[in-house]
């Protein structure tokens, strides 16, 4: 029977939920690496004992932890991020320039096909590949370098690189999303980048309409159909059918359309779900009530998804790359919060319950669906 | 044989419990004392300076003696009961939070 691990990376920690296909009884493994705040945890999709860890904190900086063995031993690999050539400089939050700073690595995204090969997101925001199972780490510095750079300014979590998008139908496309200066996208395996914000309006920024400045939260692909992408932005749910090249709104009859993770059924192309939050000043749920939405025809109508779920006094958010979907049938949906609760829905959303409830504030939540 | 204590946090990322020691040809510096440290335990770099710049990490102290060694230069000599191993060069994360 199938199984599943959950990877979940929190403030103080990462823990390991294991089960089977049901999906009901639980085995949790942690904490690994306490103490230490864990960005993300992310396996190989070719080799799933494969797995990278981002593991940082403010006094000790940047580690990433490698397992060959699905999370039961870890060892310390490289964790050198040299920005390459010169460092230049974007805009700080006054509007001044300020260079290049490594702080953090937000996102690890294991190649589709090599699982020694392995992409990191850090903030400030660029883009790092290794080829060598994590051991050493060079910057894709086209990205960096691009023209517009110099103007994009940080979010309010830090001018991060958070997602990371391959396709194996095109090997050399790589989608990026970066806060706050959008989505780019290169068709060159990382030499050359293009902004990909066309249709984005975005009243926080003097020109809504600007080619980069647009604080997209996380962007979201079904592998069978490369070209459709799903996208939060700081406000507002987008589409695209062009694999980037323009996006149009699908916000439809949503409560609000704030929020941070979206993610996509993976068996129905067109299913997607967000966790719309209160507002970019109040960052937790309306009305208290933790709902799940869920749209079947890609965007546009939306349901809200509540059994099982707090509908009443809960103010936690769910952060960008804190939502998982799995590939079992039916589809298992995964999200952590910010109050340490780590959900499962074991029918694509239909009903929901807490495989725990106490962890650190959750940041990030993978799932591998394993034989 | 120059004595380190190590945060309990970096104890567990080198896999060692207690002191560690370390060997440094030469004058006994901070710069000669975490070279040599980084090169036992490969797992530490980056985590005490920063790999690019080699600057001492923020939150970061070094104590010896007593005395707050964090501001001086890196390779200023260390008091001789750190060279002699006599006393330990402890590195300390700060109190900040958290």
């Amino acid at each position: 029977m199938s199984k599943v691990r959950v990877l979940v990376g929190t403030r103080k920690g990462a823990f390991i939920l294991t089960a089977d296909g049901k999906r009901e009884r639980w085995d949790v493994s942690g904490p690994h690496f306490g103490g230490w705040e864990m960005y993300h945890l992310k396996g190989s999709p070719v080799d799933p004992n494969r797995i990278y860890a981002s593991q940082s904190s403010s006094w000790f900086g940047q580690v990433i932890q490698r397992s060959n063995d699905g999370g039961k031993t870890w060892e310390a690999v490289g964790n050198k991020f040299a920005y390459e050539g010169a460092v230049g400089t974007h805009l700080w939050y006054d509007g001044t320039p300020r260079p290049w700073e490594f702080a953090r690595v937000w996102h690890l995204e294991p190649s589709l096909t090599d699982p020694d090969t392995v992409y990191a997101g850090i903030q400030d925001a660029a883009i790092y590949r290794s080829s060598d199972a994590g051991q050493t780490w060079q910057e894709l510095p086209g990205l960096r370098q691009h023209q517009s750079a110099p103007v994009w300014q940080p979010g309010a979590g830090g001018m991060c690189l958070h997602t990371i998008l391959l396709d194996k139908s095109h090997p050399d496309r790589i989608f990026v999303a970066i806060s706050a200066a959008g989505v780019f996208r290169s068709d060159d395996a990382g030499k050359t980048w293009r902004p990909m914000n066309r249709g984005l309006r975005s009243e926080q920024i003097a020109d809504p309409t600007a080619e980069v400045g647009h604080c997209v939260h996380r962007i979201a692909m079904h592998p069978s159909r490369p070209n459709v992408l799903f996208m939060q932005k700081h406000w507002d749910v987008m589409r695209s059918d062009d694999a980037g090249e323009s996006w149009k709104d699908v916000g439809g009859n949503l409560p609000t359309d704030f929020g941070f993770p979206i993610d996509v059924h993976a068996h129905e192309p067109e299913t997607i779900y967000v966790v719309p939050i209160k507002s970019d000043s109040e960052h937790y749920l309306p009305d208290g009530r933790l709902r799940v939405y869920r749209s079947r025809t890609g965007g546009h109508e939306w349901e809200p998804l509540t059994k099982g779920l707090p509908q009443s006094h809960c103010y936690v958010n769910v952060l960008r790359d804190a939502m998982a979907v799995d590939t079992l049938d039916p589809c298992g949906v995964y999200f952590g919060t910010s109050g340490g609760q780590v959900y499962v829905s074991a029918d694509s959303g239909d009903s929901w319950a807490a495989i725990v409830r106490d962890l650190p504030s959750v940041v990030s939540v993978e799932v591998q669906t394993l034989p | 044989m120059i004595r380190v204590v190590l945060p309990a946090h970096l104890r567990t990322l080198a896999r060692v419990d207690g002191e560690v020691k370390v060997e440094v040809a030469g004058q006994v510096t901070p710069r000669a004392v975490l070279d040599a440290l980084e090169a036992a335990y490969p797992a530490l770099r980056g985590t005490i300076r920063d790999q690019v710049t080699q600057q001492r990490r923020a939150f970061v102290r070094f104590f010896a003696c007593a005395e707050d060694l964090s501001h001086e230069s890196p390779d200023a000599p260390l008091p001789d009961a750190v060279a002699t191993g006599a006393e330990p060069f402890l590195v300390v994360g700060a109190m900040a939070g958290g």
